[in-house]
Parts: C-alpha cells; sequence; structure tokens
C-alpha cells in the first residue's frame, strides 16, 4: 500500500457463514513485546430497541418493512435494517426479510453474485441485496462498532486504516475472493490481505502454544484442520516440512466447498424430536401442527440437547420444552426429550459414519430442473468428504498425524472422538501411527483471532504457512474444428495459474494467444482443479477426466476500441498475478504492438479478465 | 396511584433487593422513599430542630447530624424527579423475550396439572437462567457447604451474613450455615436506544 498512515492495529477478520467475529491486537514498536489479541464485543440490536455488545455477530441482515421504523443504533437514528441477533430473531418471525447464509451465496457458481437476489424468495416490495452488498453490510458494522468501542472518532484509529487479515474458506474459488475483496474495499479497509480459515485456526493454535508448539510439530508431520462451523465444513492438510534445518509450515491440500455444518444437524434432531410431539400428540387423542416458530424453537432446543449428550456428560436424556406464541404458557407448552442413544444414531453416525478410507461421498445425478437454490451437499457424511480429501485418485492416501478442530460443532466430544477414531482406523489399515488431537483453541473464536496473530506474524518472524493458491486455474478455449450438428467443438484447457503459486507472484503465458475482438465482450469459459498438480502455466489439456476440472464461472474482457478498428481480432497473451492480498487477477496483454499506446499509466498496455461476472450458461 | 399487581410486586422486589445490594446510590434513595415521602414532612423537620437544640447533651450528635443531611439532600432530589425505573423494566422485558417469565406470573397456574407447569416451568427456567448469567455475574457470599457448623468473628459483615434463631450473646458467633447468600458482583444491562419505550415488554404479535 502506498504511503497512507501507519496501522495501529492488526485486527482478524471471520467473516463466517452464520457468525462474524473480529479479534485485534496492537502492533507492537521496535522491541516492544507484542499484547494478547483481544475480542472485539461487538454492539448490535438484540432486540427491537435494545443494544447489546457480544462477542459473535450473527450473519443475518434483516430489511424492515416500513412500517416498522427506523431500526436505532447508537451511531445511527434512521437505519432501516440491521445485522446481528436482532436479525437473525427477525427470521422467525418474518423470513422474507432476512437474509441468511450470505456467504454461501458469495461462492455460488451459476448466479450473478452483484445482483440483487436476496433475501432468496422475497416478495416484491423487499429491496433485496446482492451478496456482496450483504457481506459489506457485516463490514461496515464491525466498522461501526470498531469507531465506537476503540477508534473513538480518531480517523487514523479507524478500522479501515489498519492492517486487516480477512478469512475465507480454504475451498472458495478466485471469483469468491474477488467477491469477498470487492466488499472490504467498498467498507473503505485499504490494507487488507485473504487468509484461508483453516490456516486461521492452526495460527490461533500456534500463537495459543507460544514456542512449545515445536514440541507437538515435528518436521514430516500431516496436520489435518478440520472446521465444521454453522452452515459449511472445510477440510485443509498442512505438512511441517524441514528446509534449510527450519521447519517450515506448507498447506498442501484442501477440501471441496461444503454445505453442510451444524444447522443440518440441528434440523435433523428437530425433526426426530417433532415426530416424537405429534406421535405423543397423536396418542392422547389431540391431532397436532407445529408452527413455524415451534419449529425453530425445537430446532435451538436440539441444538442444546445435542451439546448437552455429545459432550462428556453422564446424561443419558435432554429435555426439550417448547413454548407456544401466544401468552399462554401453561398448558400450551410441549414437552418431549432426545435420548444419548437418539442423538448417537442421527448426528454421530448419520453424519460422521465410521467408513473406509477408500469411501467417497455419494453423488446423485441432478434432475433436469434444479430450483436456484443452494448446492446443499449431497451426501451428509462428513468422513466420507474427509476420505475423499486424503484419498488421491491413484496411489496412498495421505496419512495425517495430528488434527486440529475448530467450529461450534466440533464443541461435542462424542464428535470430536468420532472424527479421531475414523481416522485412527485408516490410519491402523495403512500401518501408520494414530493420529494425536491438537488441543486448546477456542472454537468460536480461533479464526478471528488466527487471523489476528496472522496479522501480527505477518509483520514479525512468526512461523508462517506456506501454500499459495489451493487450485489451478484454466482458461478454455474453444478449438477451430469443424461444426459437428449435436456436438460441440473441442475445448483445450489452458493452464493460466498453476496450484501453489505464491502471493506477489506471477506467470506470463505468451505461447499461446487468445484472441479477442475489440469493442466487444468477449467471454472465455474458466475452470478450476485441486487435483492436477503437476501442470505449470501454459499447459495445454486437450481431455480431461471430469473431475479433475471444475468449470467456474467465465471470465470476460472487453477490448475498448480507442485506437484500434471495432471488430478487429487482437491476439494477446495472459498475465495471471496473485496478489498481495491474495487474489488471483488475470490480464490480457495485446500483442499487437504496432498499435500501441492507451494502456493505463502509458507503459504495457494491459486490460482486466473480470472474474465472475454473469451466471454461467 | 395503581395498586401494583402481587406477582408483579413479588418481581419488583427481587430487582430492588439486588440492586439495593450493589448500588449505594439506588439503595440511599429506597430509604430516602420509605422515610423521606411520607413521614418526612412531619417528622423531618422536628428531628432537625430536636437536634440541633440538644447539641451539647449527645455524644452521637456529629453522626446523627451528617445522616439526617444526606437524608434531606436525597429527599429534595427525589421529589425533583421520579426514580428511573428503566433499568428495571429492561430486567424484566430481558427474563420475559428469554425465557417468557411475565407470561408465566401472569397467568392462572391454579386449576392447572403438574405436567404443565413443570413443562412451562422448563421454558422460563432455560431463558430466564440464560438471561441471568448473561447479565449478572453471580457469586455465593459464602463458599462453605450448607448445613456445615460455621464460627463468624467479631466485626464479620452483618450485611451480607444474616443471624437467625437464637441470636444473643457477643462474636464469635457459631452455627450452621442454612443459605450460602447471592452477591450480585456485577451485572451489564442492555443500553436503550433513543425513542425506546421501556415499558413496552414484549410487543403484541399481528401475523399477516
Amino acid at each position: 500500500m502506498s504511503a497512507k498512515h501507519a496501522p495501529t492495529y492488526a485486527v482478524g477478520i471471520d467473516l463466517g457463514t452464520t457468525h462474524t467475529a473480529l479479534a485485534y491486537a496492537k502492533l507492537p514498536a521496535e522491541g516492544e513485546k507484542p499484547l494478547p489479541v483481544e475480542v472485539l464485543k461487538i454492539p448490535q440490536l438484540v432486540a427491537a430497541g435494545t443494544v447489546e455488545s457480544r462477542s459473535l455477530l450473527p450473519s443475518f441482515l434483516y430489511l424492515a418493512h416500513e412500517s416498522e421504523g427506523a431500526l436505532v443504533l447508537p451511531w445511527d437514528k434512521k437505519r432501516t435494517y440491521a445485522v446481528g441477533e436482532h436479525a437473525r430473531s427477525r427470521g422467525v418471525d418474518a423470513p422474507a426479510r432476512v437474509v441468511m447464509s450470505a456467504k454461501s451465496w458469495l461462492c455460488h457458481p451459476s448466479i450473478d453474485r452483484r445482483a440483487n437476489i436476496l433475501p432468496h424468495g422475497a416478495p416484491d416490495d423487499v429491496g433485496k441485496v446482492s451478496p456482496v452488498e450483504t457481506s459489506f453490510r457485516f463490514l461496515q458494522h464491525l466498522e461501526e462498532a470498531w469507531d465506537q468501542e476503540v477508534a473513538k472518532g480518531k480517523t487514523d484509529l479507524a478500522l479501515g486504516k489498519q492492517s486487516i487479515v480477512l478469512t475465507v474458506p480454504a475451498s472458495f474459488d478466485a471469483a469468491a475472493r474477488e467477491l469477498t475483496t470487492e466488499a472490504a474495499f467498498a467498507a473503505g479497509f485499504e490494507d487488507l490481505t485473504l487468509l484461508e480459515e483453516p490456516q486461521a485456526a492452526l495460527y490461533a493454535w500456534l500463537s495459543a502454544k507460544g514456542d512449545s508448539w515445536r514440541k507437538d510439530i515435528k518436521p514430516g508431520e500431516v496436520i489435518l484442520v478440520v472446521d465444521v462451523g454453522g452452515g459449511t465444513t472445510d477440510f485443509s492438510v498442512i505438512v511441517a516440512k524441514e528446509t534449510n534445518g527450519e521447519l517450515s509450515l506448507e498447506r498442501v491440500a484442501v477440501g471441496d466447498h461444503i454445505l453442510l455444518g451444524g444447522d443440518n444437524m440441528d434440523l435433523l434432531l428437530a425433526h426426530i424430536a417433532e415426530q416424537k410431539l405429534v406421535a405423543a400428540a397423536e396418542a392422547a387423542g389431540k391431532p397436532l401442527e407445529l408452527d413455524r416458530w415451534q419449529r425453530t424453537a425445537l430446532q435451538h432446543a436440539a441444538r442444546v440437547a445435542k451439546e448437552v449428550l455429545l459432550s462428556d456428560g453422564k446424561k443419558d436424556t435432554s429435555q426439550i420444552a417448547i413454548a407456544g406464541k401466544g401468552s399462554k404458557m401453561v398448558g400450551g407448552t410441549l414437552r418431549t426429550e432426545l435420548t444419548r442413544a437418539e442423538v448417537a444414531s442421527s448426528i454421530v453416525d448419520g453424519f460422521f459414519p465410521m467408513v473406509e478410507a477408500s469411501a467417497r461421498p455419494a453423488v446423485r445425478p441432478r434432475t433436469g430442473l434444479v430450483e436456484m437454490g443452494l448446492p446443499y451437499a449431497q451426501d451428509p457424511g462428513v468422513t466420507r468428504h474427509l476420505a475423499a480429501l486424503l484419498g488421491p485418485k491413484t496411489g496412498e492416501p495421505m496419512q495425517p498425524t495430528r488434527i486440529l478442530f475448530n467450529g461450534g460443532v466440533m464443541k461435542s466430544d462424542a464428535l470430536r472422538e468420532r472424527i479421531t477414531a475414523c481416522a485412527t482406523s485408516w490410519a491402523t489399515a495403512a500401518k501408520a501411527p494414530a493420529p494425536k488431537v491438537l488441543d486448546g483453541v477456542d472454537l468460536d473464536l480461533a479464526v478471528a483471532k488466527g487471523a489476528a496473530a496472522y496479522g501480527l506474524a505477518r509483520r514479525g518472524k512468526g512461523m508462517r504457512i506456506r501454500g499459495g493458491t489451493a487450485r489451478a486455474y484454466y482458461v478454455g478455449i474453444e478449438g477451430a474444428a469443424p461444426a459437428i450438428p449435436g456436438v460441440p467443438p473441442p475445448v483445450t484447457a489452458l493452464c493460466v495459474a498453476p496450484l501453489g503459486m505464491e502471493e506477489g507472484t506471477h506467470a506470463d503465458i505468451t505461447a499461446h494467444l487468445l484472441g479477442v475482438v475489440v469493442g466487444e465482450q468477449v467471454r472465455f469459459r474458466f475452470f478450476g482443479s485441486q487435483s492436477r498438480k503437476t501442470d505449470v502455466a501454459g499447459t495445454s489439456l486437450e481431455r480431461w477426466k471430469p473431475e479433475d476440472l471444475t468449470e467456474l464461472s467465465p471470465i470476460a474482457i472487453t477490448l475498448p476500441a480507442e485506437g484500434r478498428t471495432p471488430g478487429d481480432v487482437v491476439p494477446v497473451s495472459i498475465r495471471a498475478t496473485i496478489t498481495e492480498v491474495g487474489t488471483l487477477l488475470l490480464e490480457a496483454i495485446p500483442t499487437d504492438k504496432a498499435k500501441k499506446g492507451k494502456g493505463p499509466g502509458g507503459e504495457e498496455e494491459r486490460w482486466k479478465l473480470e472474474l465472475s461476472v454473469r451466471e454461467r450458461e | 396511584m395503581e395498586p401494583v399487581p402481587f406477582v408483579a410486586r413479588l418481581f419488583l422486589a427481587w430487582l430492588v433487593y439486588f440492586k439495593v445490594l450493589f448500588d449505594g446510590t439506588f439503595a440511599a434513595k429506597v430509604s430516602a422513599l420509605g422515610k423521606g415521602r411520607e413521614l418526612a414532612p412531619i417528622e423531618e423537620p422536628k428531628k432537625l430542630a430536636s437536634r440541633a437544640k440538644a447539641k451539647e447533651e449527645e455524644e452521637e450528635k456529629v453522626e446523627a447530624k451528617v445522616e439526617a443531611k444526606v437524608e434531606a439532600k436525597v429527599e429534595a432530589k427525589v421529589e425533583a424527579k421520579e426514580p428511573d425505573f428503566s433499568s428495571a423494566l429492561q430486567l424484566l422485558s430481558l427474563l420475559q423475550r428469554e425465557g417468557r417469565l411475565v407470561d408465566f406470573l401472569e397467568e392462572d397456574i391454579a386449576g392447572a396439572a403438574d405436567a404443565d407447569i413443570g413443562a412451562a416451568a422448563r421454558v422460563v427456567h432455560d431463558g430466564c437462567r440464560k438471561a441471568l448469567r448473561e447479565h449478572v455475574e453471580l457469586v455465593a457470599i459464602r463458599e462453605e457447604e450448607e448445613g456445615v457448623k460455621l464460627t463468624l468473628q467479631e466485626g464479620f459483615d452483618a450485611k451480607s451474613v444474616k443471624l437467625t434463631g437464637n441470636v444473643q450473646g457477643k462474636a464469635p458467633f457459631t452455627g450452621s450455615l442454612r443459605h450460602k447468600g447471592w452477591r450480585a458482583k456485577k451485572i451489564t444491562l442492555p443500553t436503550a436506544v433513543a425513542g425506546h419505550d421501556a415499558a413496552i415488554l414484549a410487543q403484541a404479535e399481528l401475523e399477516l
């Protein structure tokens, strides 16, 4: 960043699917010892007219109806929307006006993520917002909260002026990362770096351990990070290596983006409890149908029951009581219970089955007509997704020797034990040592804290995890083959950014030139791969296995007509850069040097290839 | 003034109990309310006068004077302004929101079956406990188990320990601990935003 005011704080922001958190620490001056990382208590509306400070800001946005008047915050008397706890509870009363899981929409490959589409399925009079706008509003709220709690009006202490590390799922593709930074820049963040969430969790562990972590991690150690949050599941594998006598950490694999989390589990338990309630009511001759409000209350109660029954305690049953919506409590309250056996069979065996290392998630064929909703995971078996990550297509699967858990769901002892048992059985079958669990991180706040710790570490000599991009990226070029009716023209995938490309580096692809029509938007198909590790920039693939390359949203370029004749085809080479922020930048460099001249800055002419602009066709 | 219903009084008493315990200024106001409002106009001036006269007589005169002054001051304040109940209302609306306490207390449970009351009590207990734990940091005044023998030395804090039963003689006092007591160490209430009517404990709801 250019000559701006030096930041005072290192800030870590966990912009989660269900919760957002912010941690910070003062950047130490020369020779000063770093201070511990603190978590910001975020003032937020928790009920109508009531503001409370909490360390978690639920990632919900409530767009109020005009009859409600302003949703007053201490710093804004005229606000027409709310984020946080009140927004979440309004999701029960007035669901059509609440945006939830915005982050999952942000990485949805087949929608226009800058279009005002949320809340999904809301009536026309709701002023809809885009996934990017929603993320922006969460960040803006943090900025305002920060201003009230920390900066207190001092402009050089404003959040945007600090050194900010914003976390994203390891499985976020280039476009989702780009859109996240777009929201952050809109919020005025000047000094921004993206960090993968599982890495942030490991940084939190490293920083909590101080120097003693070296006792737990030796060269050759394979660390598996399992992050199961409210809405998503994210895995990463980080390997400890010894280079020139120094220990280094390198992220070697990340899992697919799995829309599966604690909310799914609570829904299942709520469903079981509902069936019991209905059966009991029918047996008593009073048919029962739950309303929406009761169902949600049931889901909350189910979460509590899950945590109680899956923790170490001795309890075998957990009582559930759900009050009706009216003011009558006695007689209107429904009561049932969940047993340890029910929770164990539905949650532990349903979501974390003991499977062989060779197990793979089931893929159901999509039917022709799919509602344009979120692409939820088709297989709820978290351990099967995990086996798929560790097991390569050929050769021996990776054997983790250390496991680090993260995410609220992992608070349950029984679930941590099950994942450990599963990984241990894989290790035993492969005659490898059993993995050891790394303890001691706060499962809800580790990502934010770890991000702040990383913000401190990257300025000093702290341990850094290397890894680069988690995917290789390819531009699809349609070959010049004779047209055959019904057969699409063959596509060549040209690798523009190899897997593991590091921040601050770039690659030029000059061997294959792409033709761009002047004055028109030209679109290219775009692919990503998490498995092709040996391709380099410039590798071109004539054919590939469908599971190797995933098609992403297309990329587009418009070459302005200035200095050229509209309709002309100009050959361009491609430069791929991994920016310091951590996003992928693709630029086209026209090679018709004869007509050079209109480039930005007067030097070499370059035009940005836009990621993720429109829906996939 | 409208009489307050019994249940609300019960609750108010509970609230005031805590507030008196840890809020010195509030305690002073309450004490002024009791003595001040009804009795003060008749008794206070007399007291003041008699004390002024008896300047040379009693040993406790200095103390008494100070006390009288404080009372007079507080009385003036209280009369000038209605007491601010907004934090009490906030706590009440918090307990209603989280645990439906007002709904429960306002309901007639005399004829209801114990099982139904039990089911409702679970909702109230779960929610109110969560709210209480989030907003009030409670500690036991005595850390000993209830039922154990305990000896209090001279100079023990009579505000936090109440002697019951055969109360006589001088310290040390030995007896068995009947109730460990509670002290609100810290209370954090939500901030009400401008224009919010704290008296609305729960909004009426109209489903469209």
